[in-house]
């Protein structure tokens, strides 16, 4: 039974890290220099409103890996495997949760963002939340202050977090339906610390594409809420899973239709609603700023259902509801880079153009190359993401506040473009590189894929033991 | 006793029962099922993919009646289920050796 010895594995890798963390955390939090709690005049402190909106979008964050992203996928897929989907989706809110108190969040964020932050990876300071968990300080508590917002760092660390557990739960619309669950869990922890940790550092944690920062490429990218780090990083991702994996047994020859699309009419429901955090919150305060992208994202969104649903319509003489979900999608994949950068009109043509991409990408491309990307992660997040950064090259505007020093897109005479041009580049490069090879080490040391039978079976029972619809 | 297995729309479901119904019959059993006869299938369409789908869905009625009452019944369901177009469905009778009903282990024609 080699996977009970790689759940073993990793149970005992959990307990072991945990234990160790938590034996050594009290020596090294003296290490730590005290926060500067009063450095200027008035101490800095939490705006109620901005954390009451922060922590409220977490929670949409959070929503959308489950139930949205779960609905979604798991309706997609034959019956006996919608199981299968829901657990990555739901374990992954577990795992990713755990990986990133302990190491993820401080790879990201940890450092001094604003005057020296580190090149290629966040430093330790945070690691096993040193520094951003409440503490007992000269007696009395203390919740530490992010120090550029006005919201505590808790409140940080969970809305990143919940980026942290969304952004590897997309990839598995690209395996769904024959990856070996045990190889999934062990892919996705390294994958979040090898791809995702990295990538977020260098967008957002003062790295080497993020705008305005000093250790910036030219000049730095602007990407709002994670086109680069989410979307394209999944998407690419996705379509590596995809070719190494290999097709599912019968692609092609048999019929795979979607087994509920009323799940995936919900779950898309569900992803609109979640956005909202995922986009307006990375305004990370209840501010203009936030209402601006909230409106972006929410017309983005509309605009694409509209013009996918469209585009069926005139050429298979029928507007589809699958289609019309995919379409919004794809929308506020699109407009997630740019949604804190661009007005609502620039918003509706972001939505309006990756509706005709995204679905061009889903059919025709996909049919040209035969690769079998389940669940089109690839045509929805690593398309629809690689158009809303280039995009926003072209449509991000001062007027937004989020950057007000110099002119920003193409259309208000801006020179990010390049800037945009090479995130994209070393977006893919980072995901399709790193991701092979873990794919690769992993199928040598235990194999990505289900059996034969039990991809013939399904991953409900073969996976798991049971079975999602019980009939008495 | 005759079975009749009657295999027809689903919006005709109601209008069988009731003429059933009219005819004293007094229990039935449906099934959702799905197959294909000369209206064969049609094309569903999933993100640009096509898919013939052979195997429309159905509802299948079966009755079981004492010999004397089936050609009244077959007048009921032909009359309730028939719309004139491809796709109206299919009955069929076959000979019953036995019935039983299980509470009372009544047998024969009485079981019906």
């Amino acid at each position: 039974m080699k996977n009970r010895r790689i759940g073993w594995l990793l149970s005992v890798a959990f307990f072991v890290c945990v234990f160790f963390f938590w034996g050594n955390s009290p020596a090294l939090a003296v290490e730590e220099p005290a926060l500067e709690v009063a450095s200027a005049a008035p101490a800095p402190a939490v705006d109620h409103g901005d954390n009451a909106w922060m922590l409220t979008s977490s929670a949409l964050v959070l929503l959308m890996t489950a139930p949205g992203l779960a609905f979604f996928y798991s309706g997609l897929v034959r019956k006996k495997n919608v199981l299968g989907v829901m657990m990555q989706c739901v374990f992954l809110m577990c795992l990713m949760s755990v990986i990133w108190v302990l190491y993820g969040y401080t790879l990201g964020f940890g450092g001094d963002a604003i005057r020296t932050p580190p090149k290629w990876i966040g430093s330790l300071d945070h690691l096993w939340m040193r520094g951003v968990q409440a503490e007992w300080k000269d007696g009395q508590s203390v919740i530490p202050l992010h120090p550029a917002l006005t919201i505590p760092r808790l409140t940080h660390m969970l809305f990143q977090g919940m980026f942290f557990i969304i952004t590897p739960a997309l990839i598995c619309g690209a395996f769904a339906e024959r990856m070996k669950f045990s190889a999934m869990v062990v892919f996705m922890i390294l994958w979040g610390t090898l791809v995702y940790c990295p990538l977020c550092h260098a967008v957002w944690g003062g790295g080497v594409l993020q705008y305005g920062s000093p250790n910036a490429w030219a000049g730095g990218a602007l990407d709002f809420a994670g086109g680069t780090v989410v979307h394209i990083s999944s998407g690419v991702s996705a379509l590596i899973c995809a070719l190494v994996l290999g097709k599912r047994l019968g692609y092609g020859s048999e019929p795979m239709p979607p087994h509920n699309l009323t799940y995936t009419a919900i779950g898309a429901a569900l992803l609109w609603v979640g956005w909202f955090g995922f986009n307006a919150g990375s305004a990370l305060a209840a501010n203009g700023l936030a209402a601006s992208a909230f409106a972006a994202t929410h017309l983005a969104a509309a605009a694409a259902g509209l013009t996918w649903a469209g585009v069926e319509w005139i050429v298979r003489g029928k507007p589809t509801v699958l289609g019309t979900c995919s379409g919004v999608v794809a929308g506020l994949v699109c407009v997630t880079p740019a949604a804190g950068f661009v007005t609502p009109m620039p918003a509706l043509l972001m939505g309006a153009a990756v509706g005709v991409v995204c679905y061009l990408a889903c059919t025709a491309i996909k049919s040209r190359f035969g690769y079998d990307d389940s669940l089109d992660a690839f045509g929805v997040h690593g398309v629809g993401g690689t158009l809303g950064a280039i995009l926003t090259g072209v449509f991000a505007t001062r007027a937004t506040g989020a950057f007000i020093d110099q002119p920003l897109g193409l259309l208000e005479g801006g020179r990010v473009m390049a800037a945009q041009l090479l995130a994209v580049a070393v977006t893919w490069v980072l995901a399709v590189v790193v991701t092979f090879a873990i794919l690769k080490l992993l199928d040598a040391a235990i194999g990505l894929r289900v059996t034969r039978q039990a991809e013939i079976e399904g991953l409900d029972f073969s996976q798991h033991g049971e079975e999602g619809y019980i009939f008495i | 006793m005759k079975k009749v297995e009657a295999v027809i729309r689903h919006f005709k479901l109601e209008d069988v029962k009731n003429a059933l119904t009219e005819q004293g019959i007094a229990g039935m059993t449906i099934t959702e099922v799905r197959g294909f006869g000369r209206q064969k299938g049609h094309t569903e369409t999933y993100r640009g993919t096509e898919y013939q789908v052979d195997f429309i869905p159905k509802i299948k009625i079966e009755v079981v009646v004492p010999d004397a009452k089936l050609p009244a019944v077959l007048d009921a369901v032909l009359r309730a289920s028939r719309t004139g177009e491809v796709g109206d469905g299919k009955l069929w009778v076959s000979d019953l050796s036995e019935v039983v009903r299980i509470r009372t282990g009544e047998s024969g024609e009485n079981a019906i």
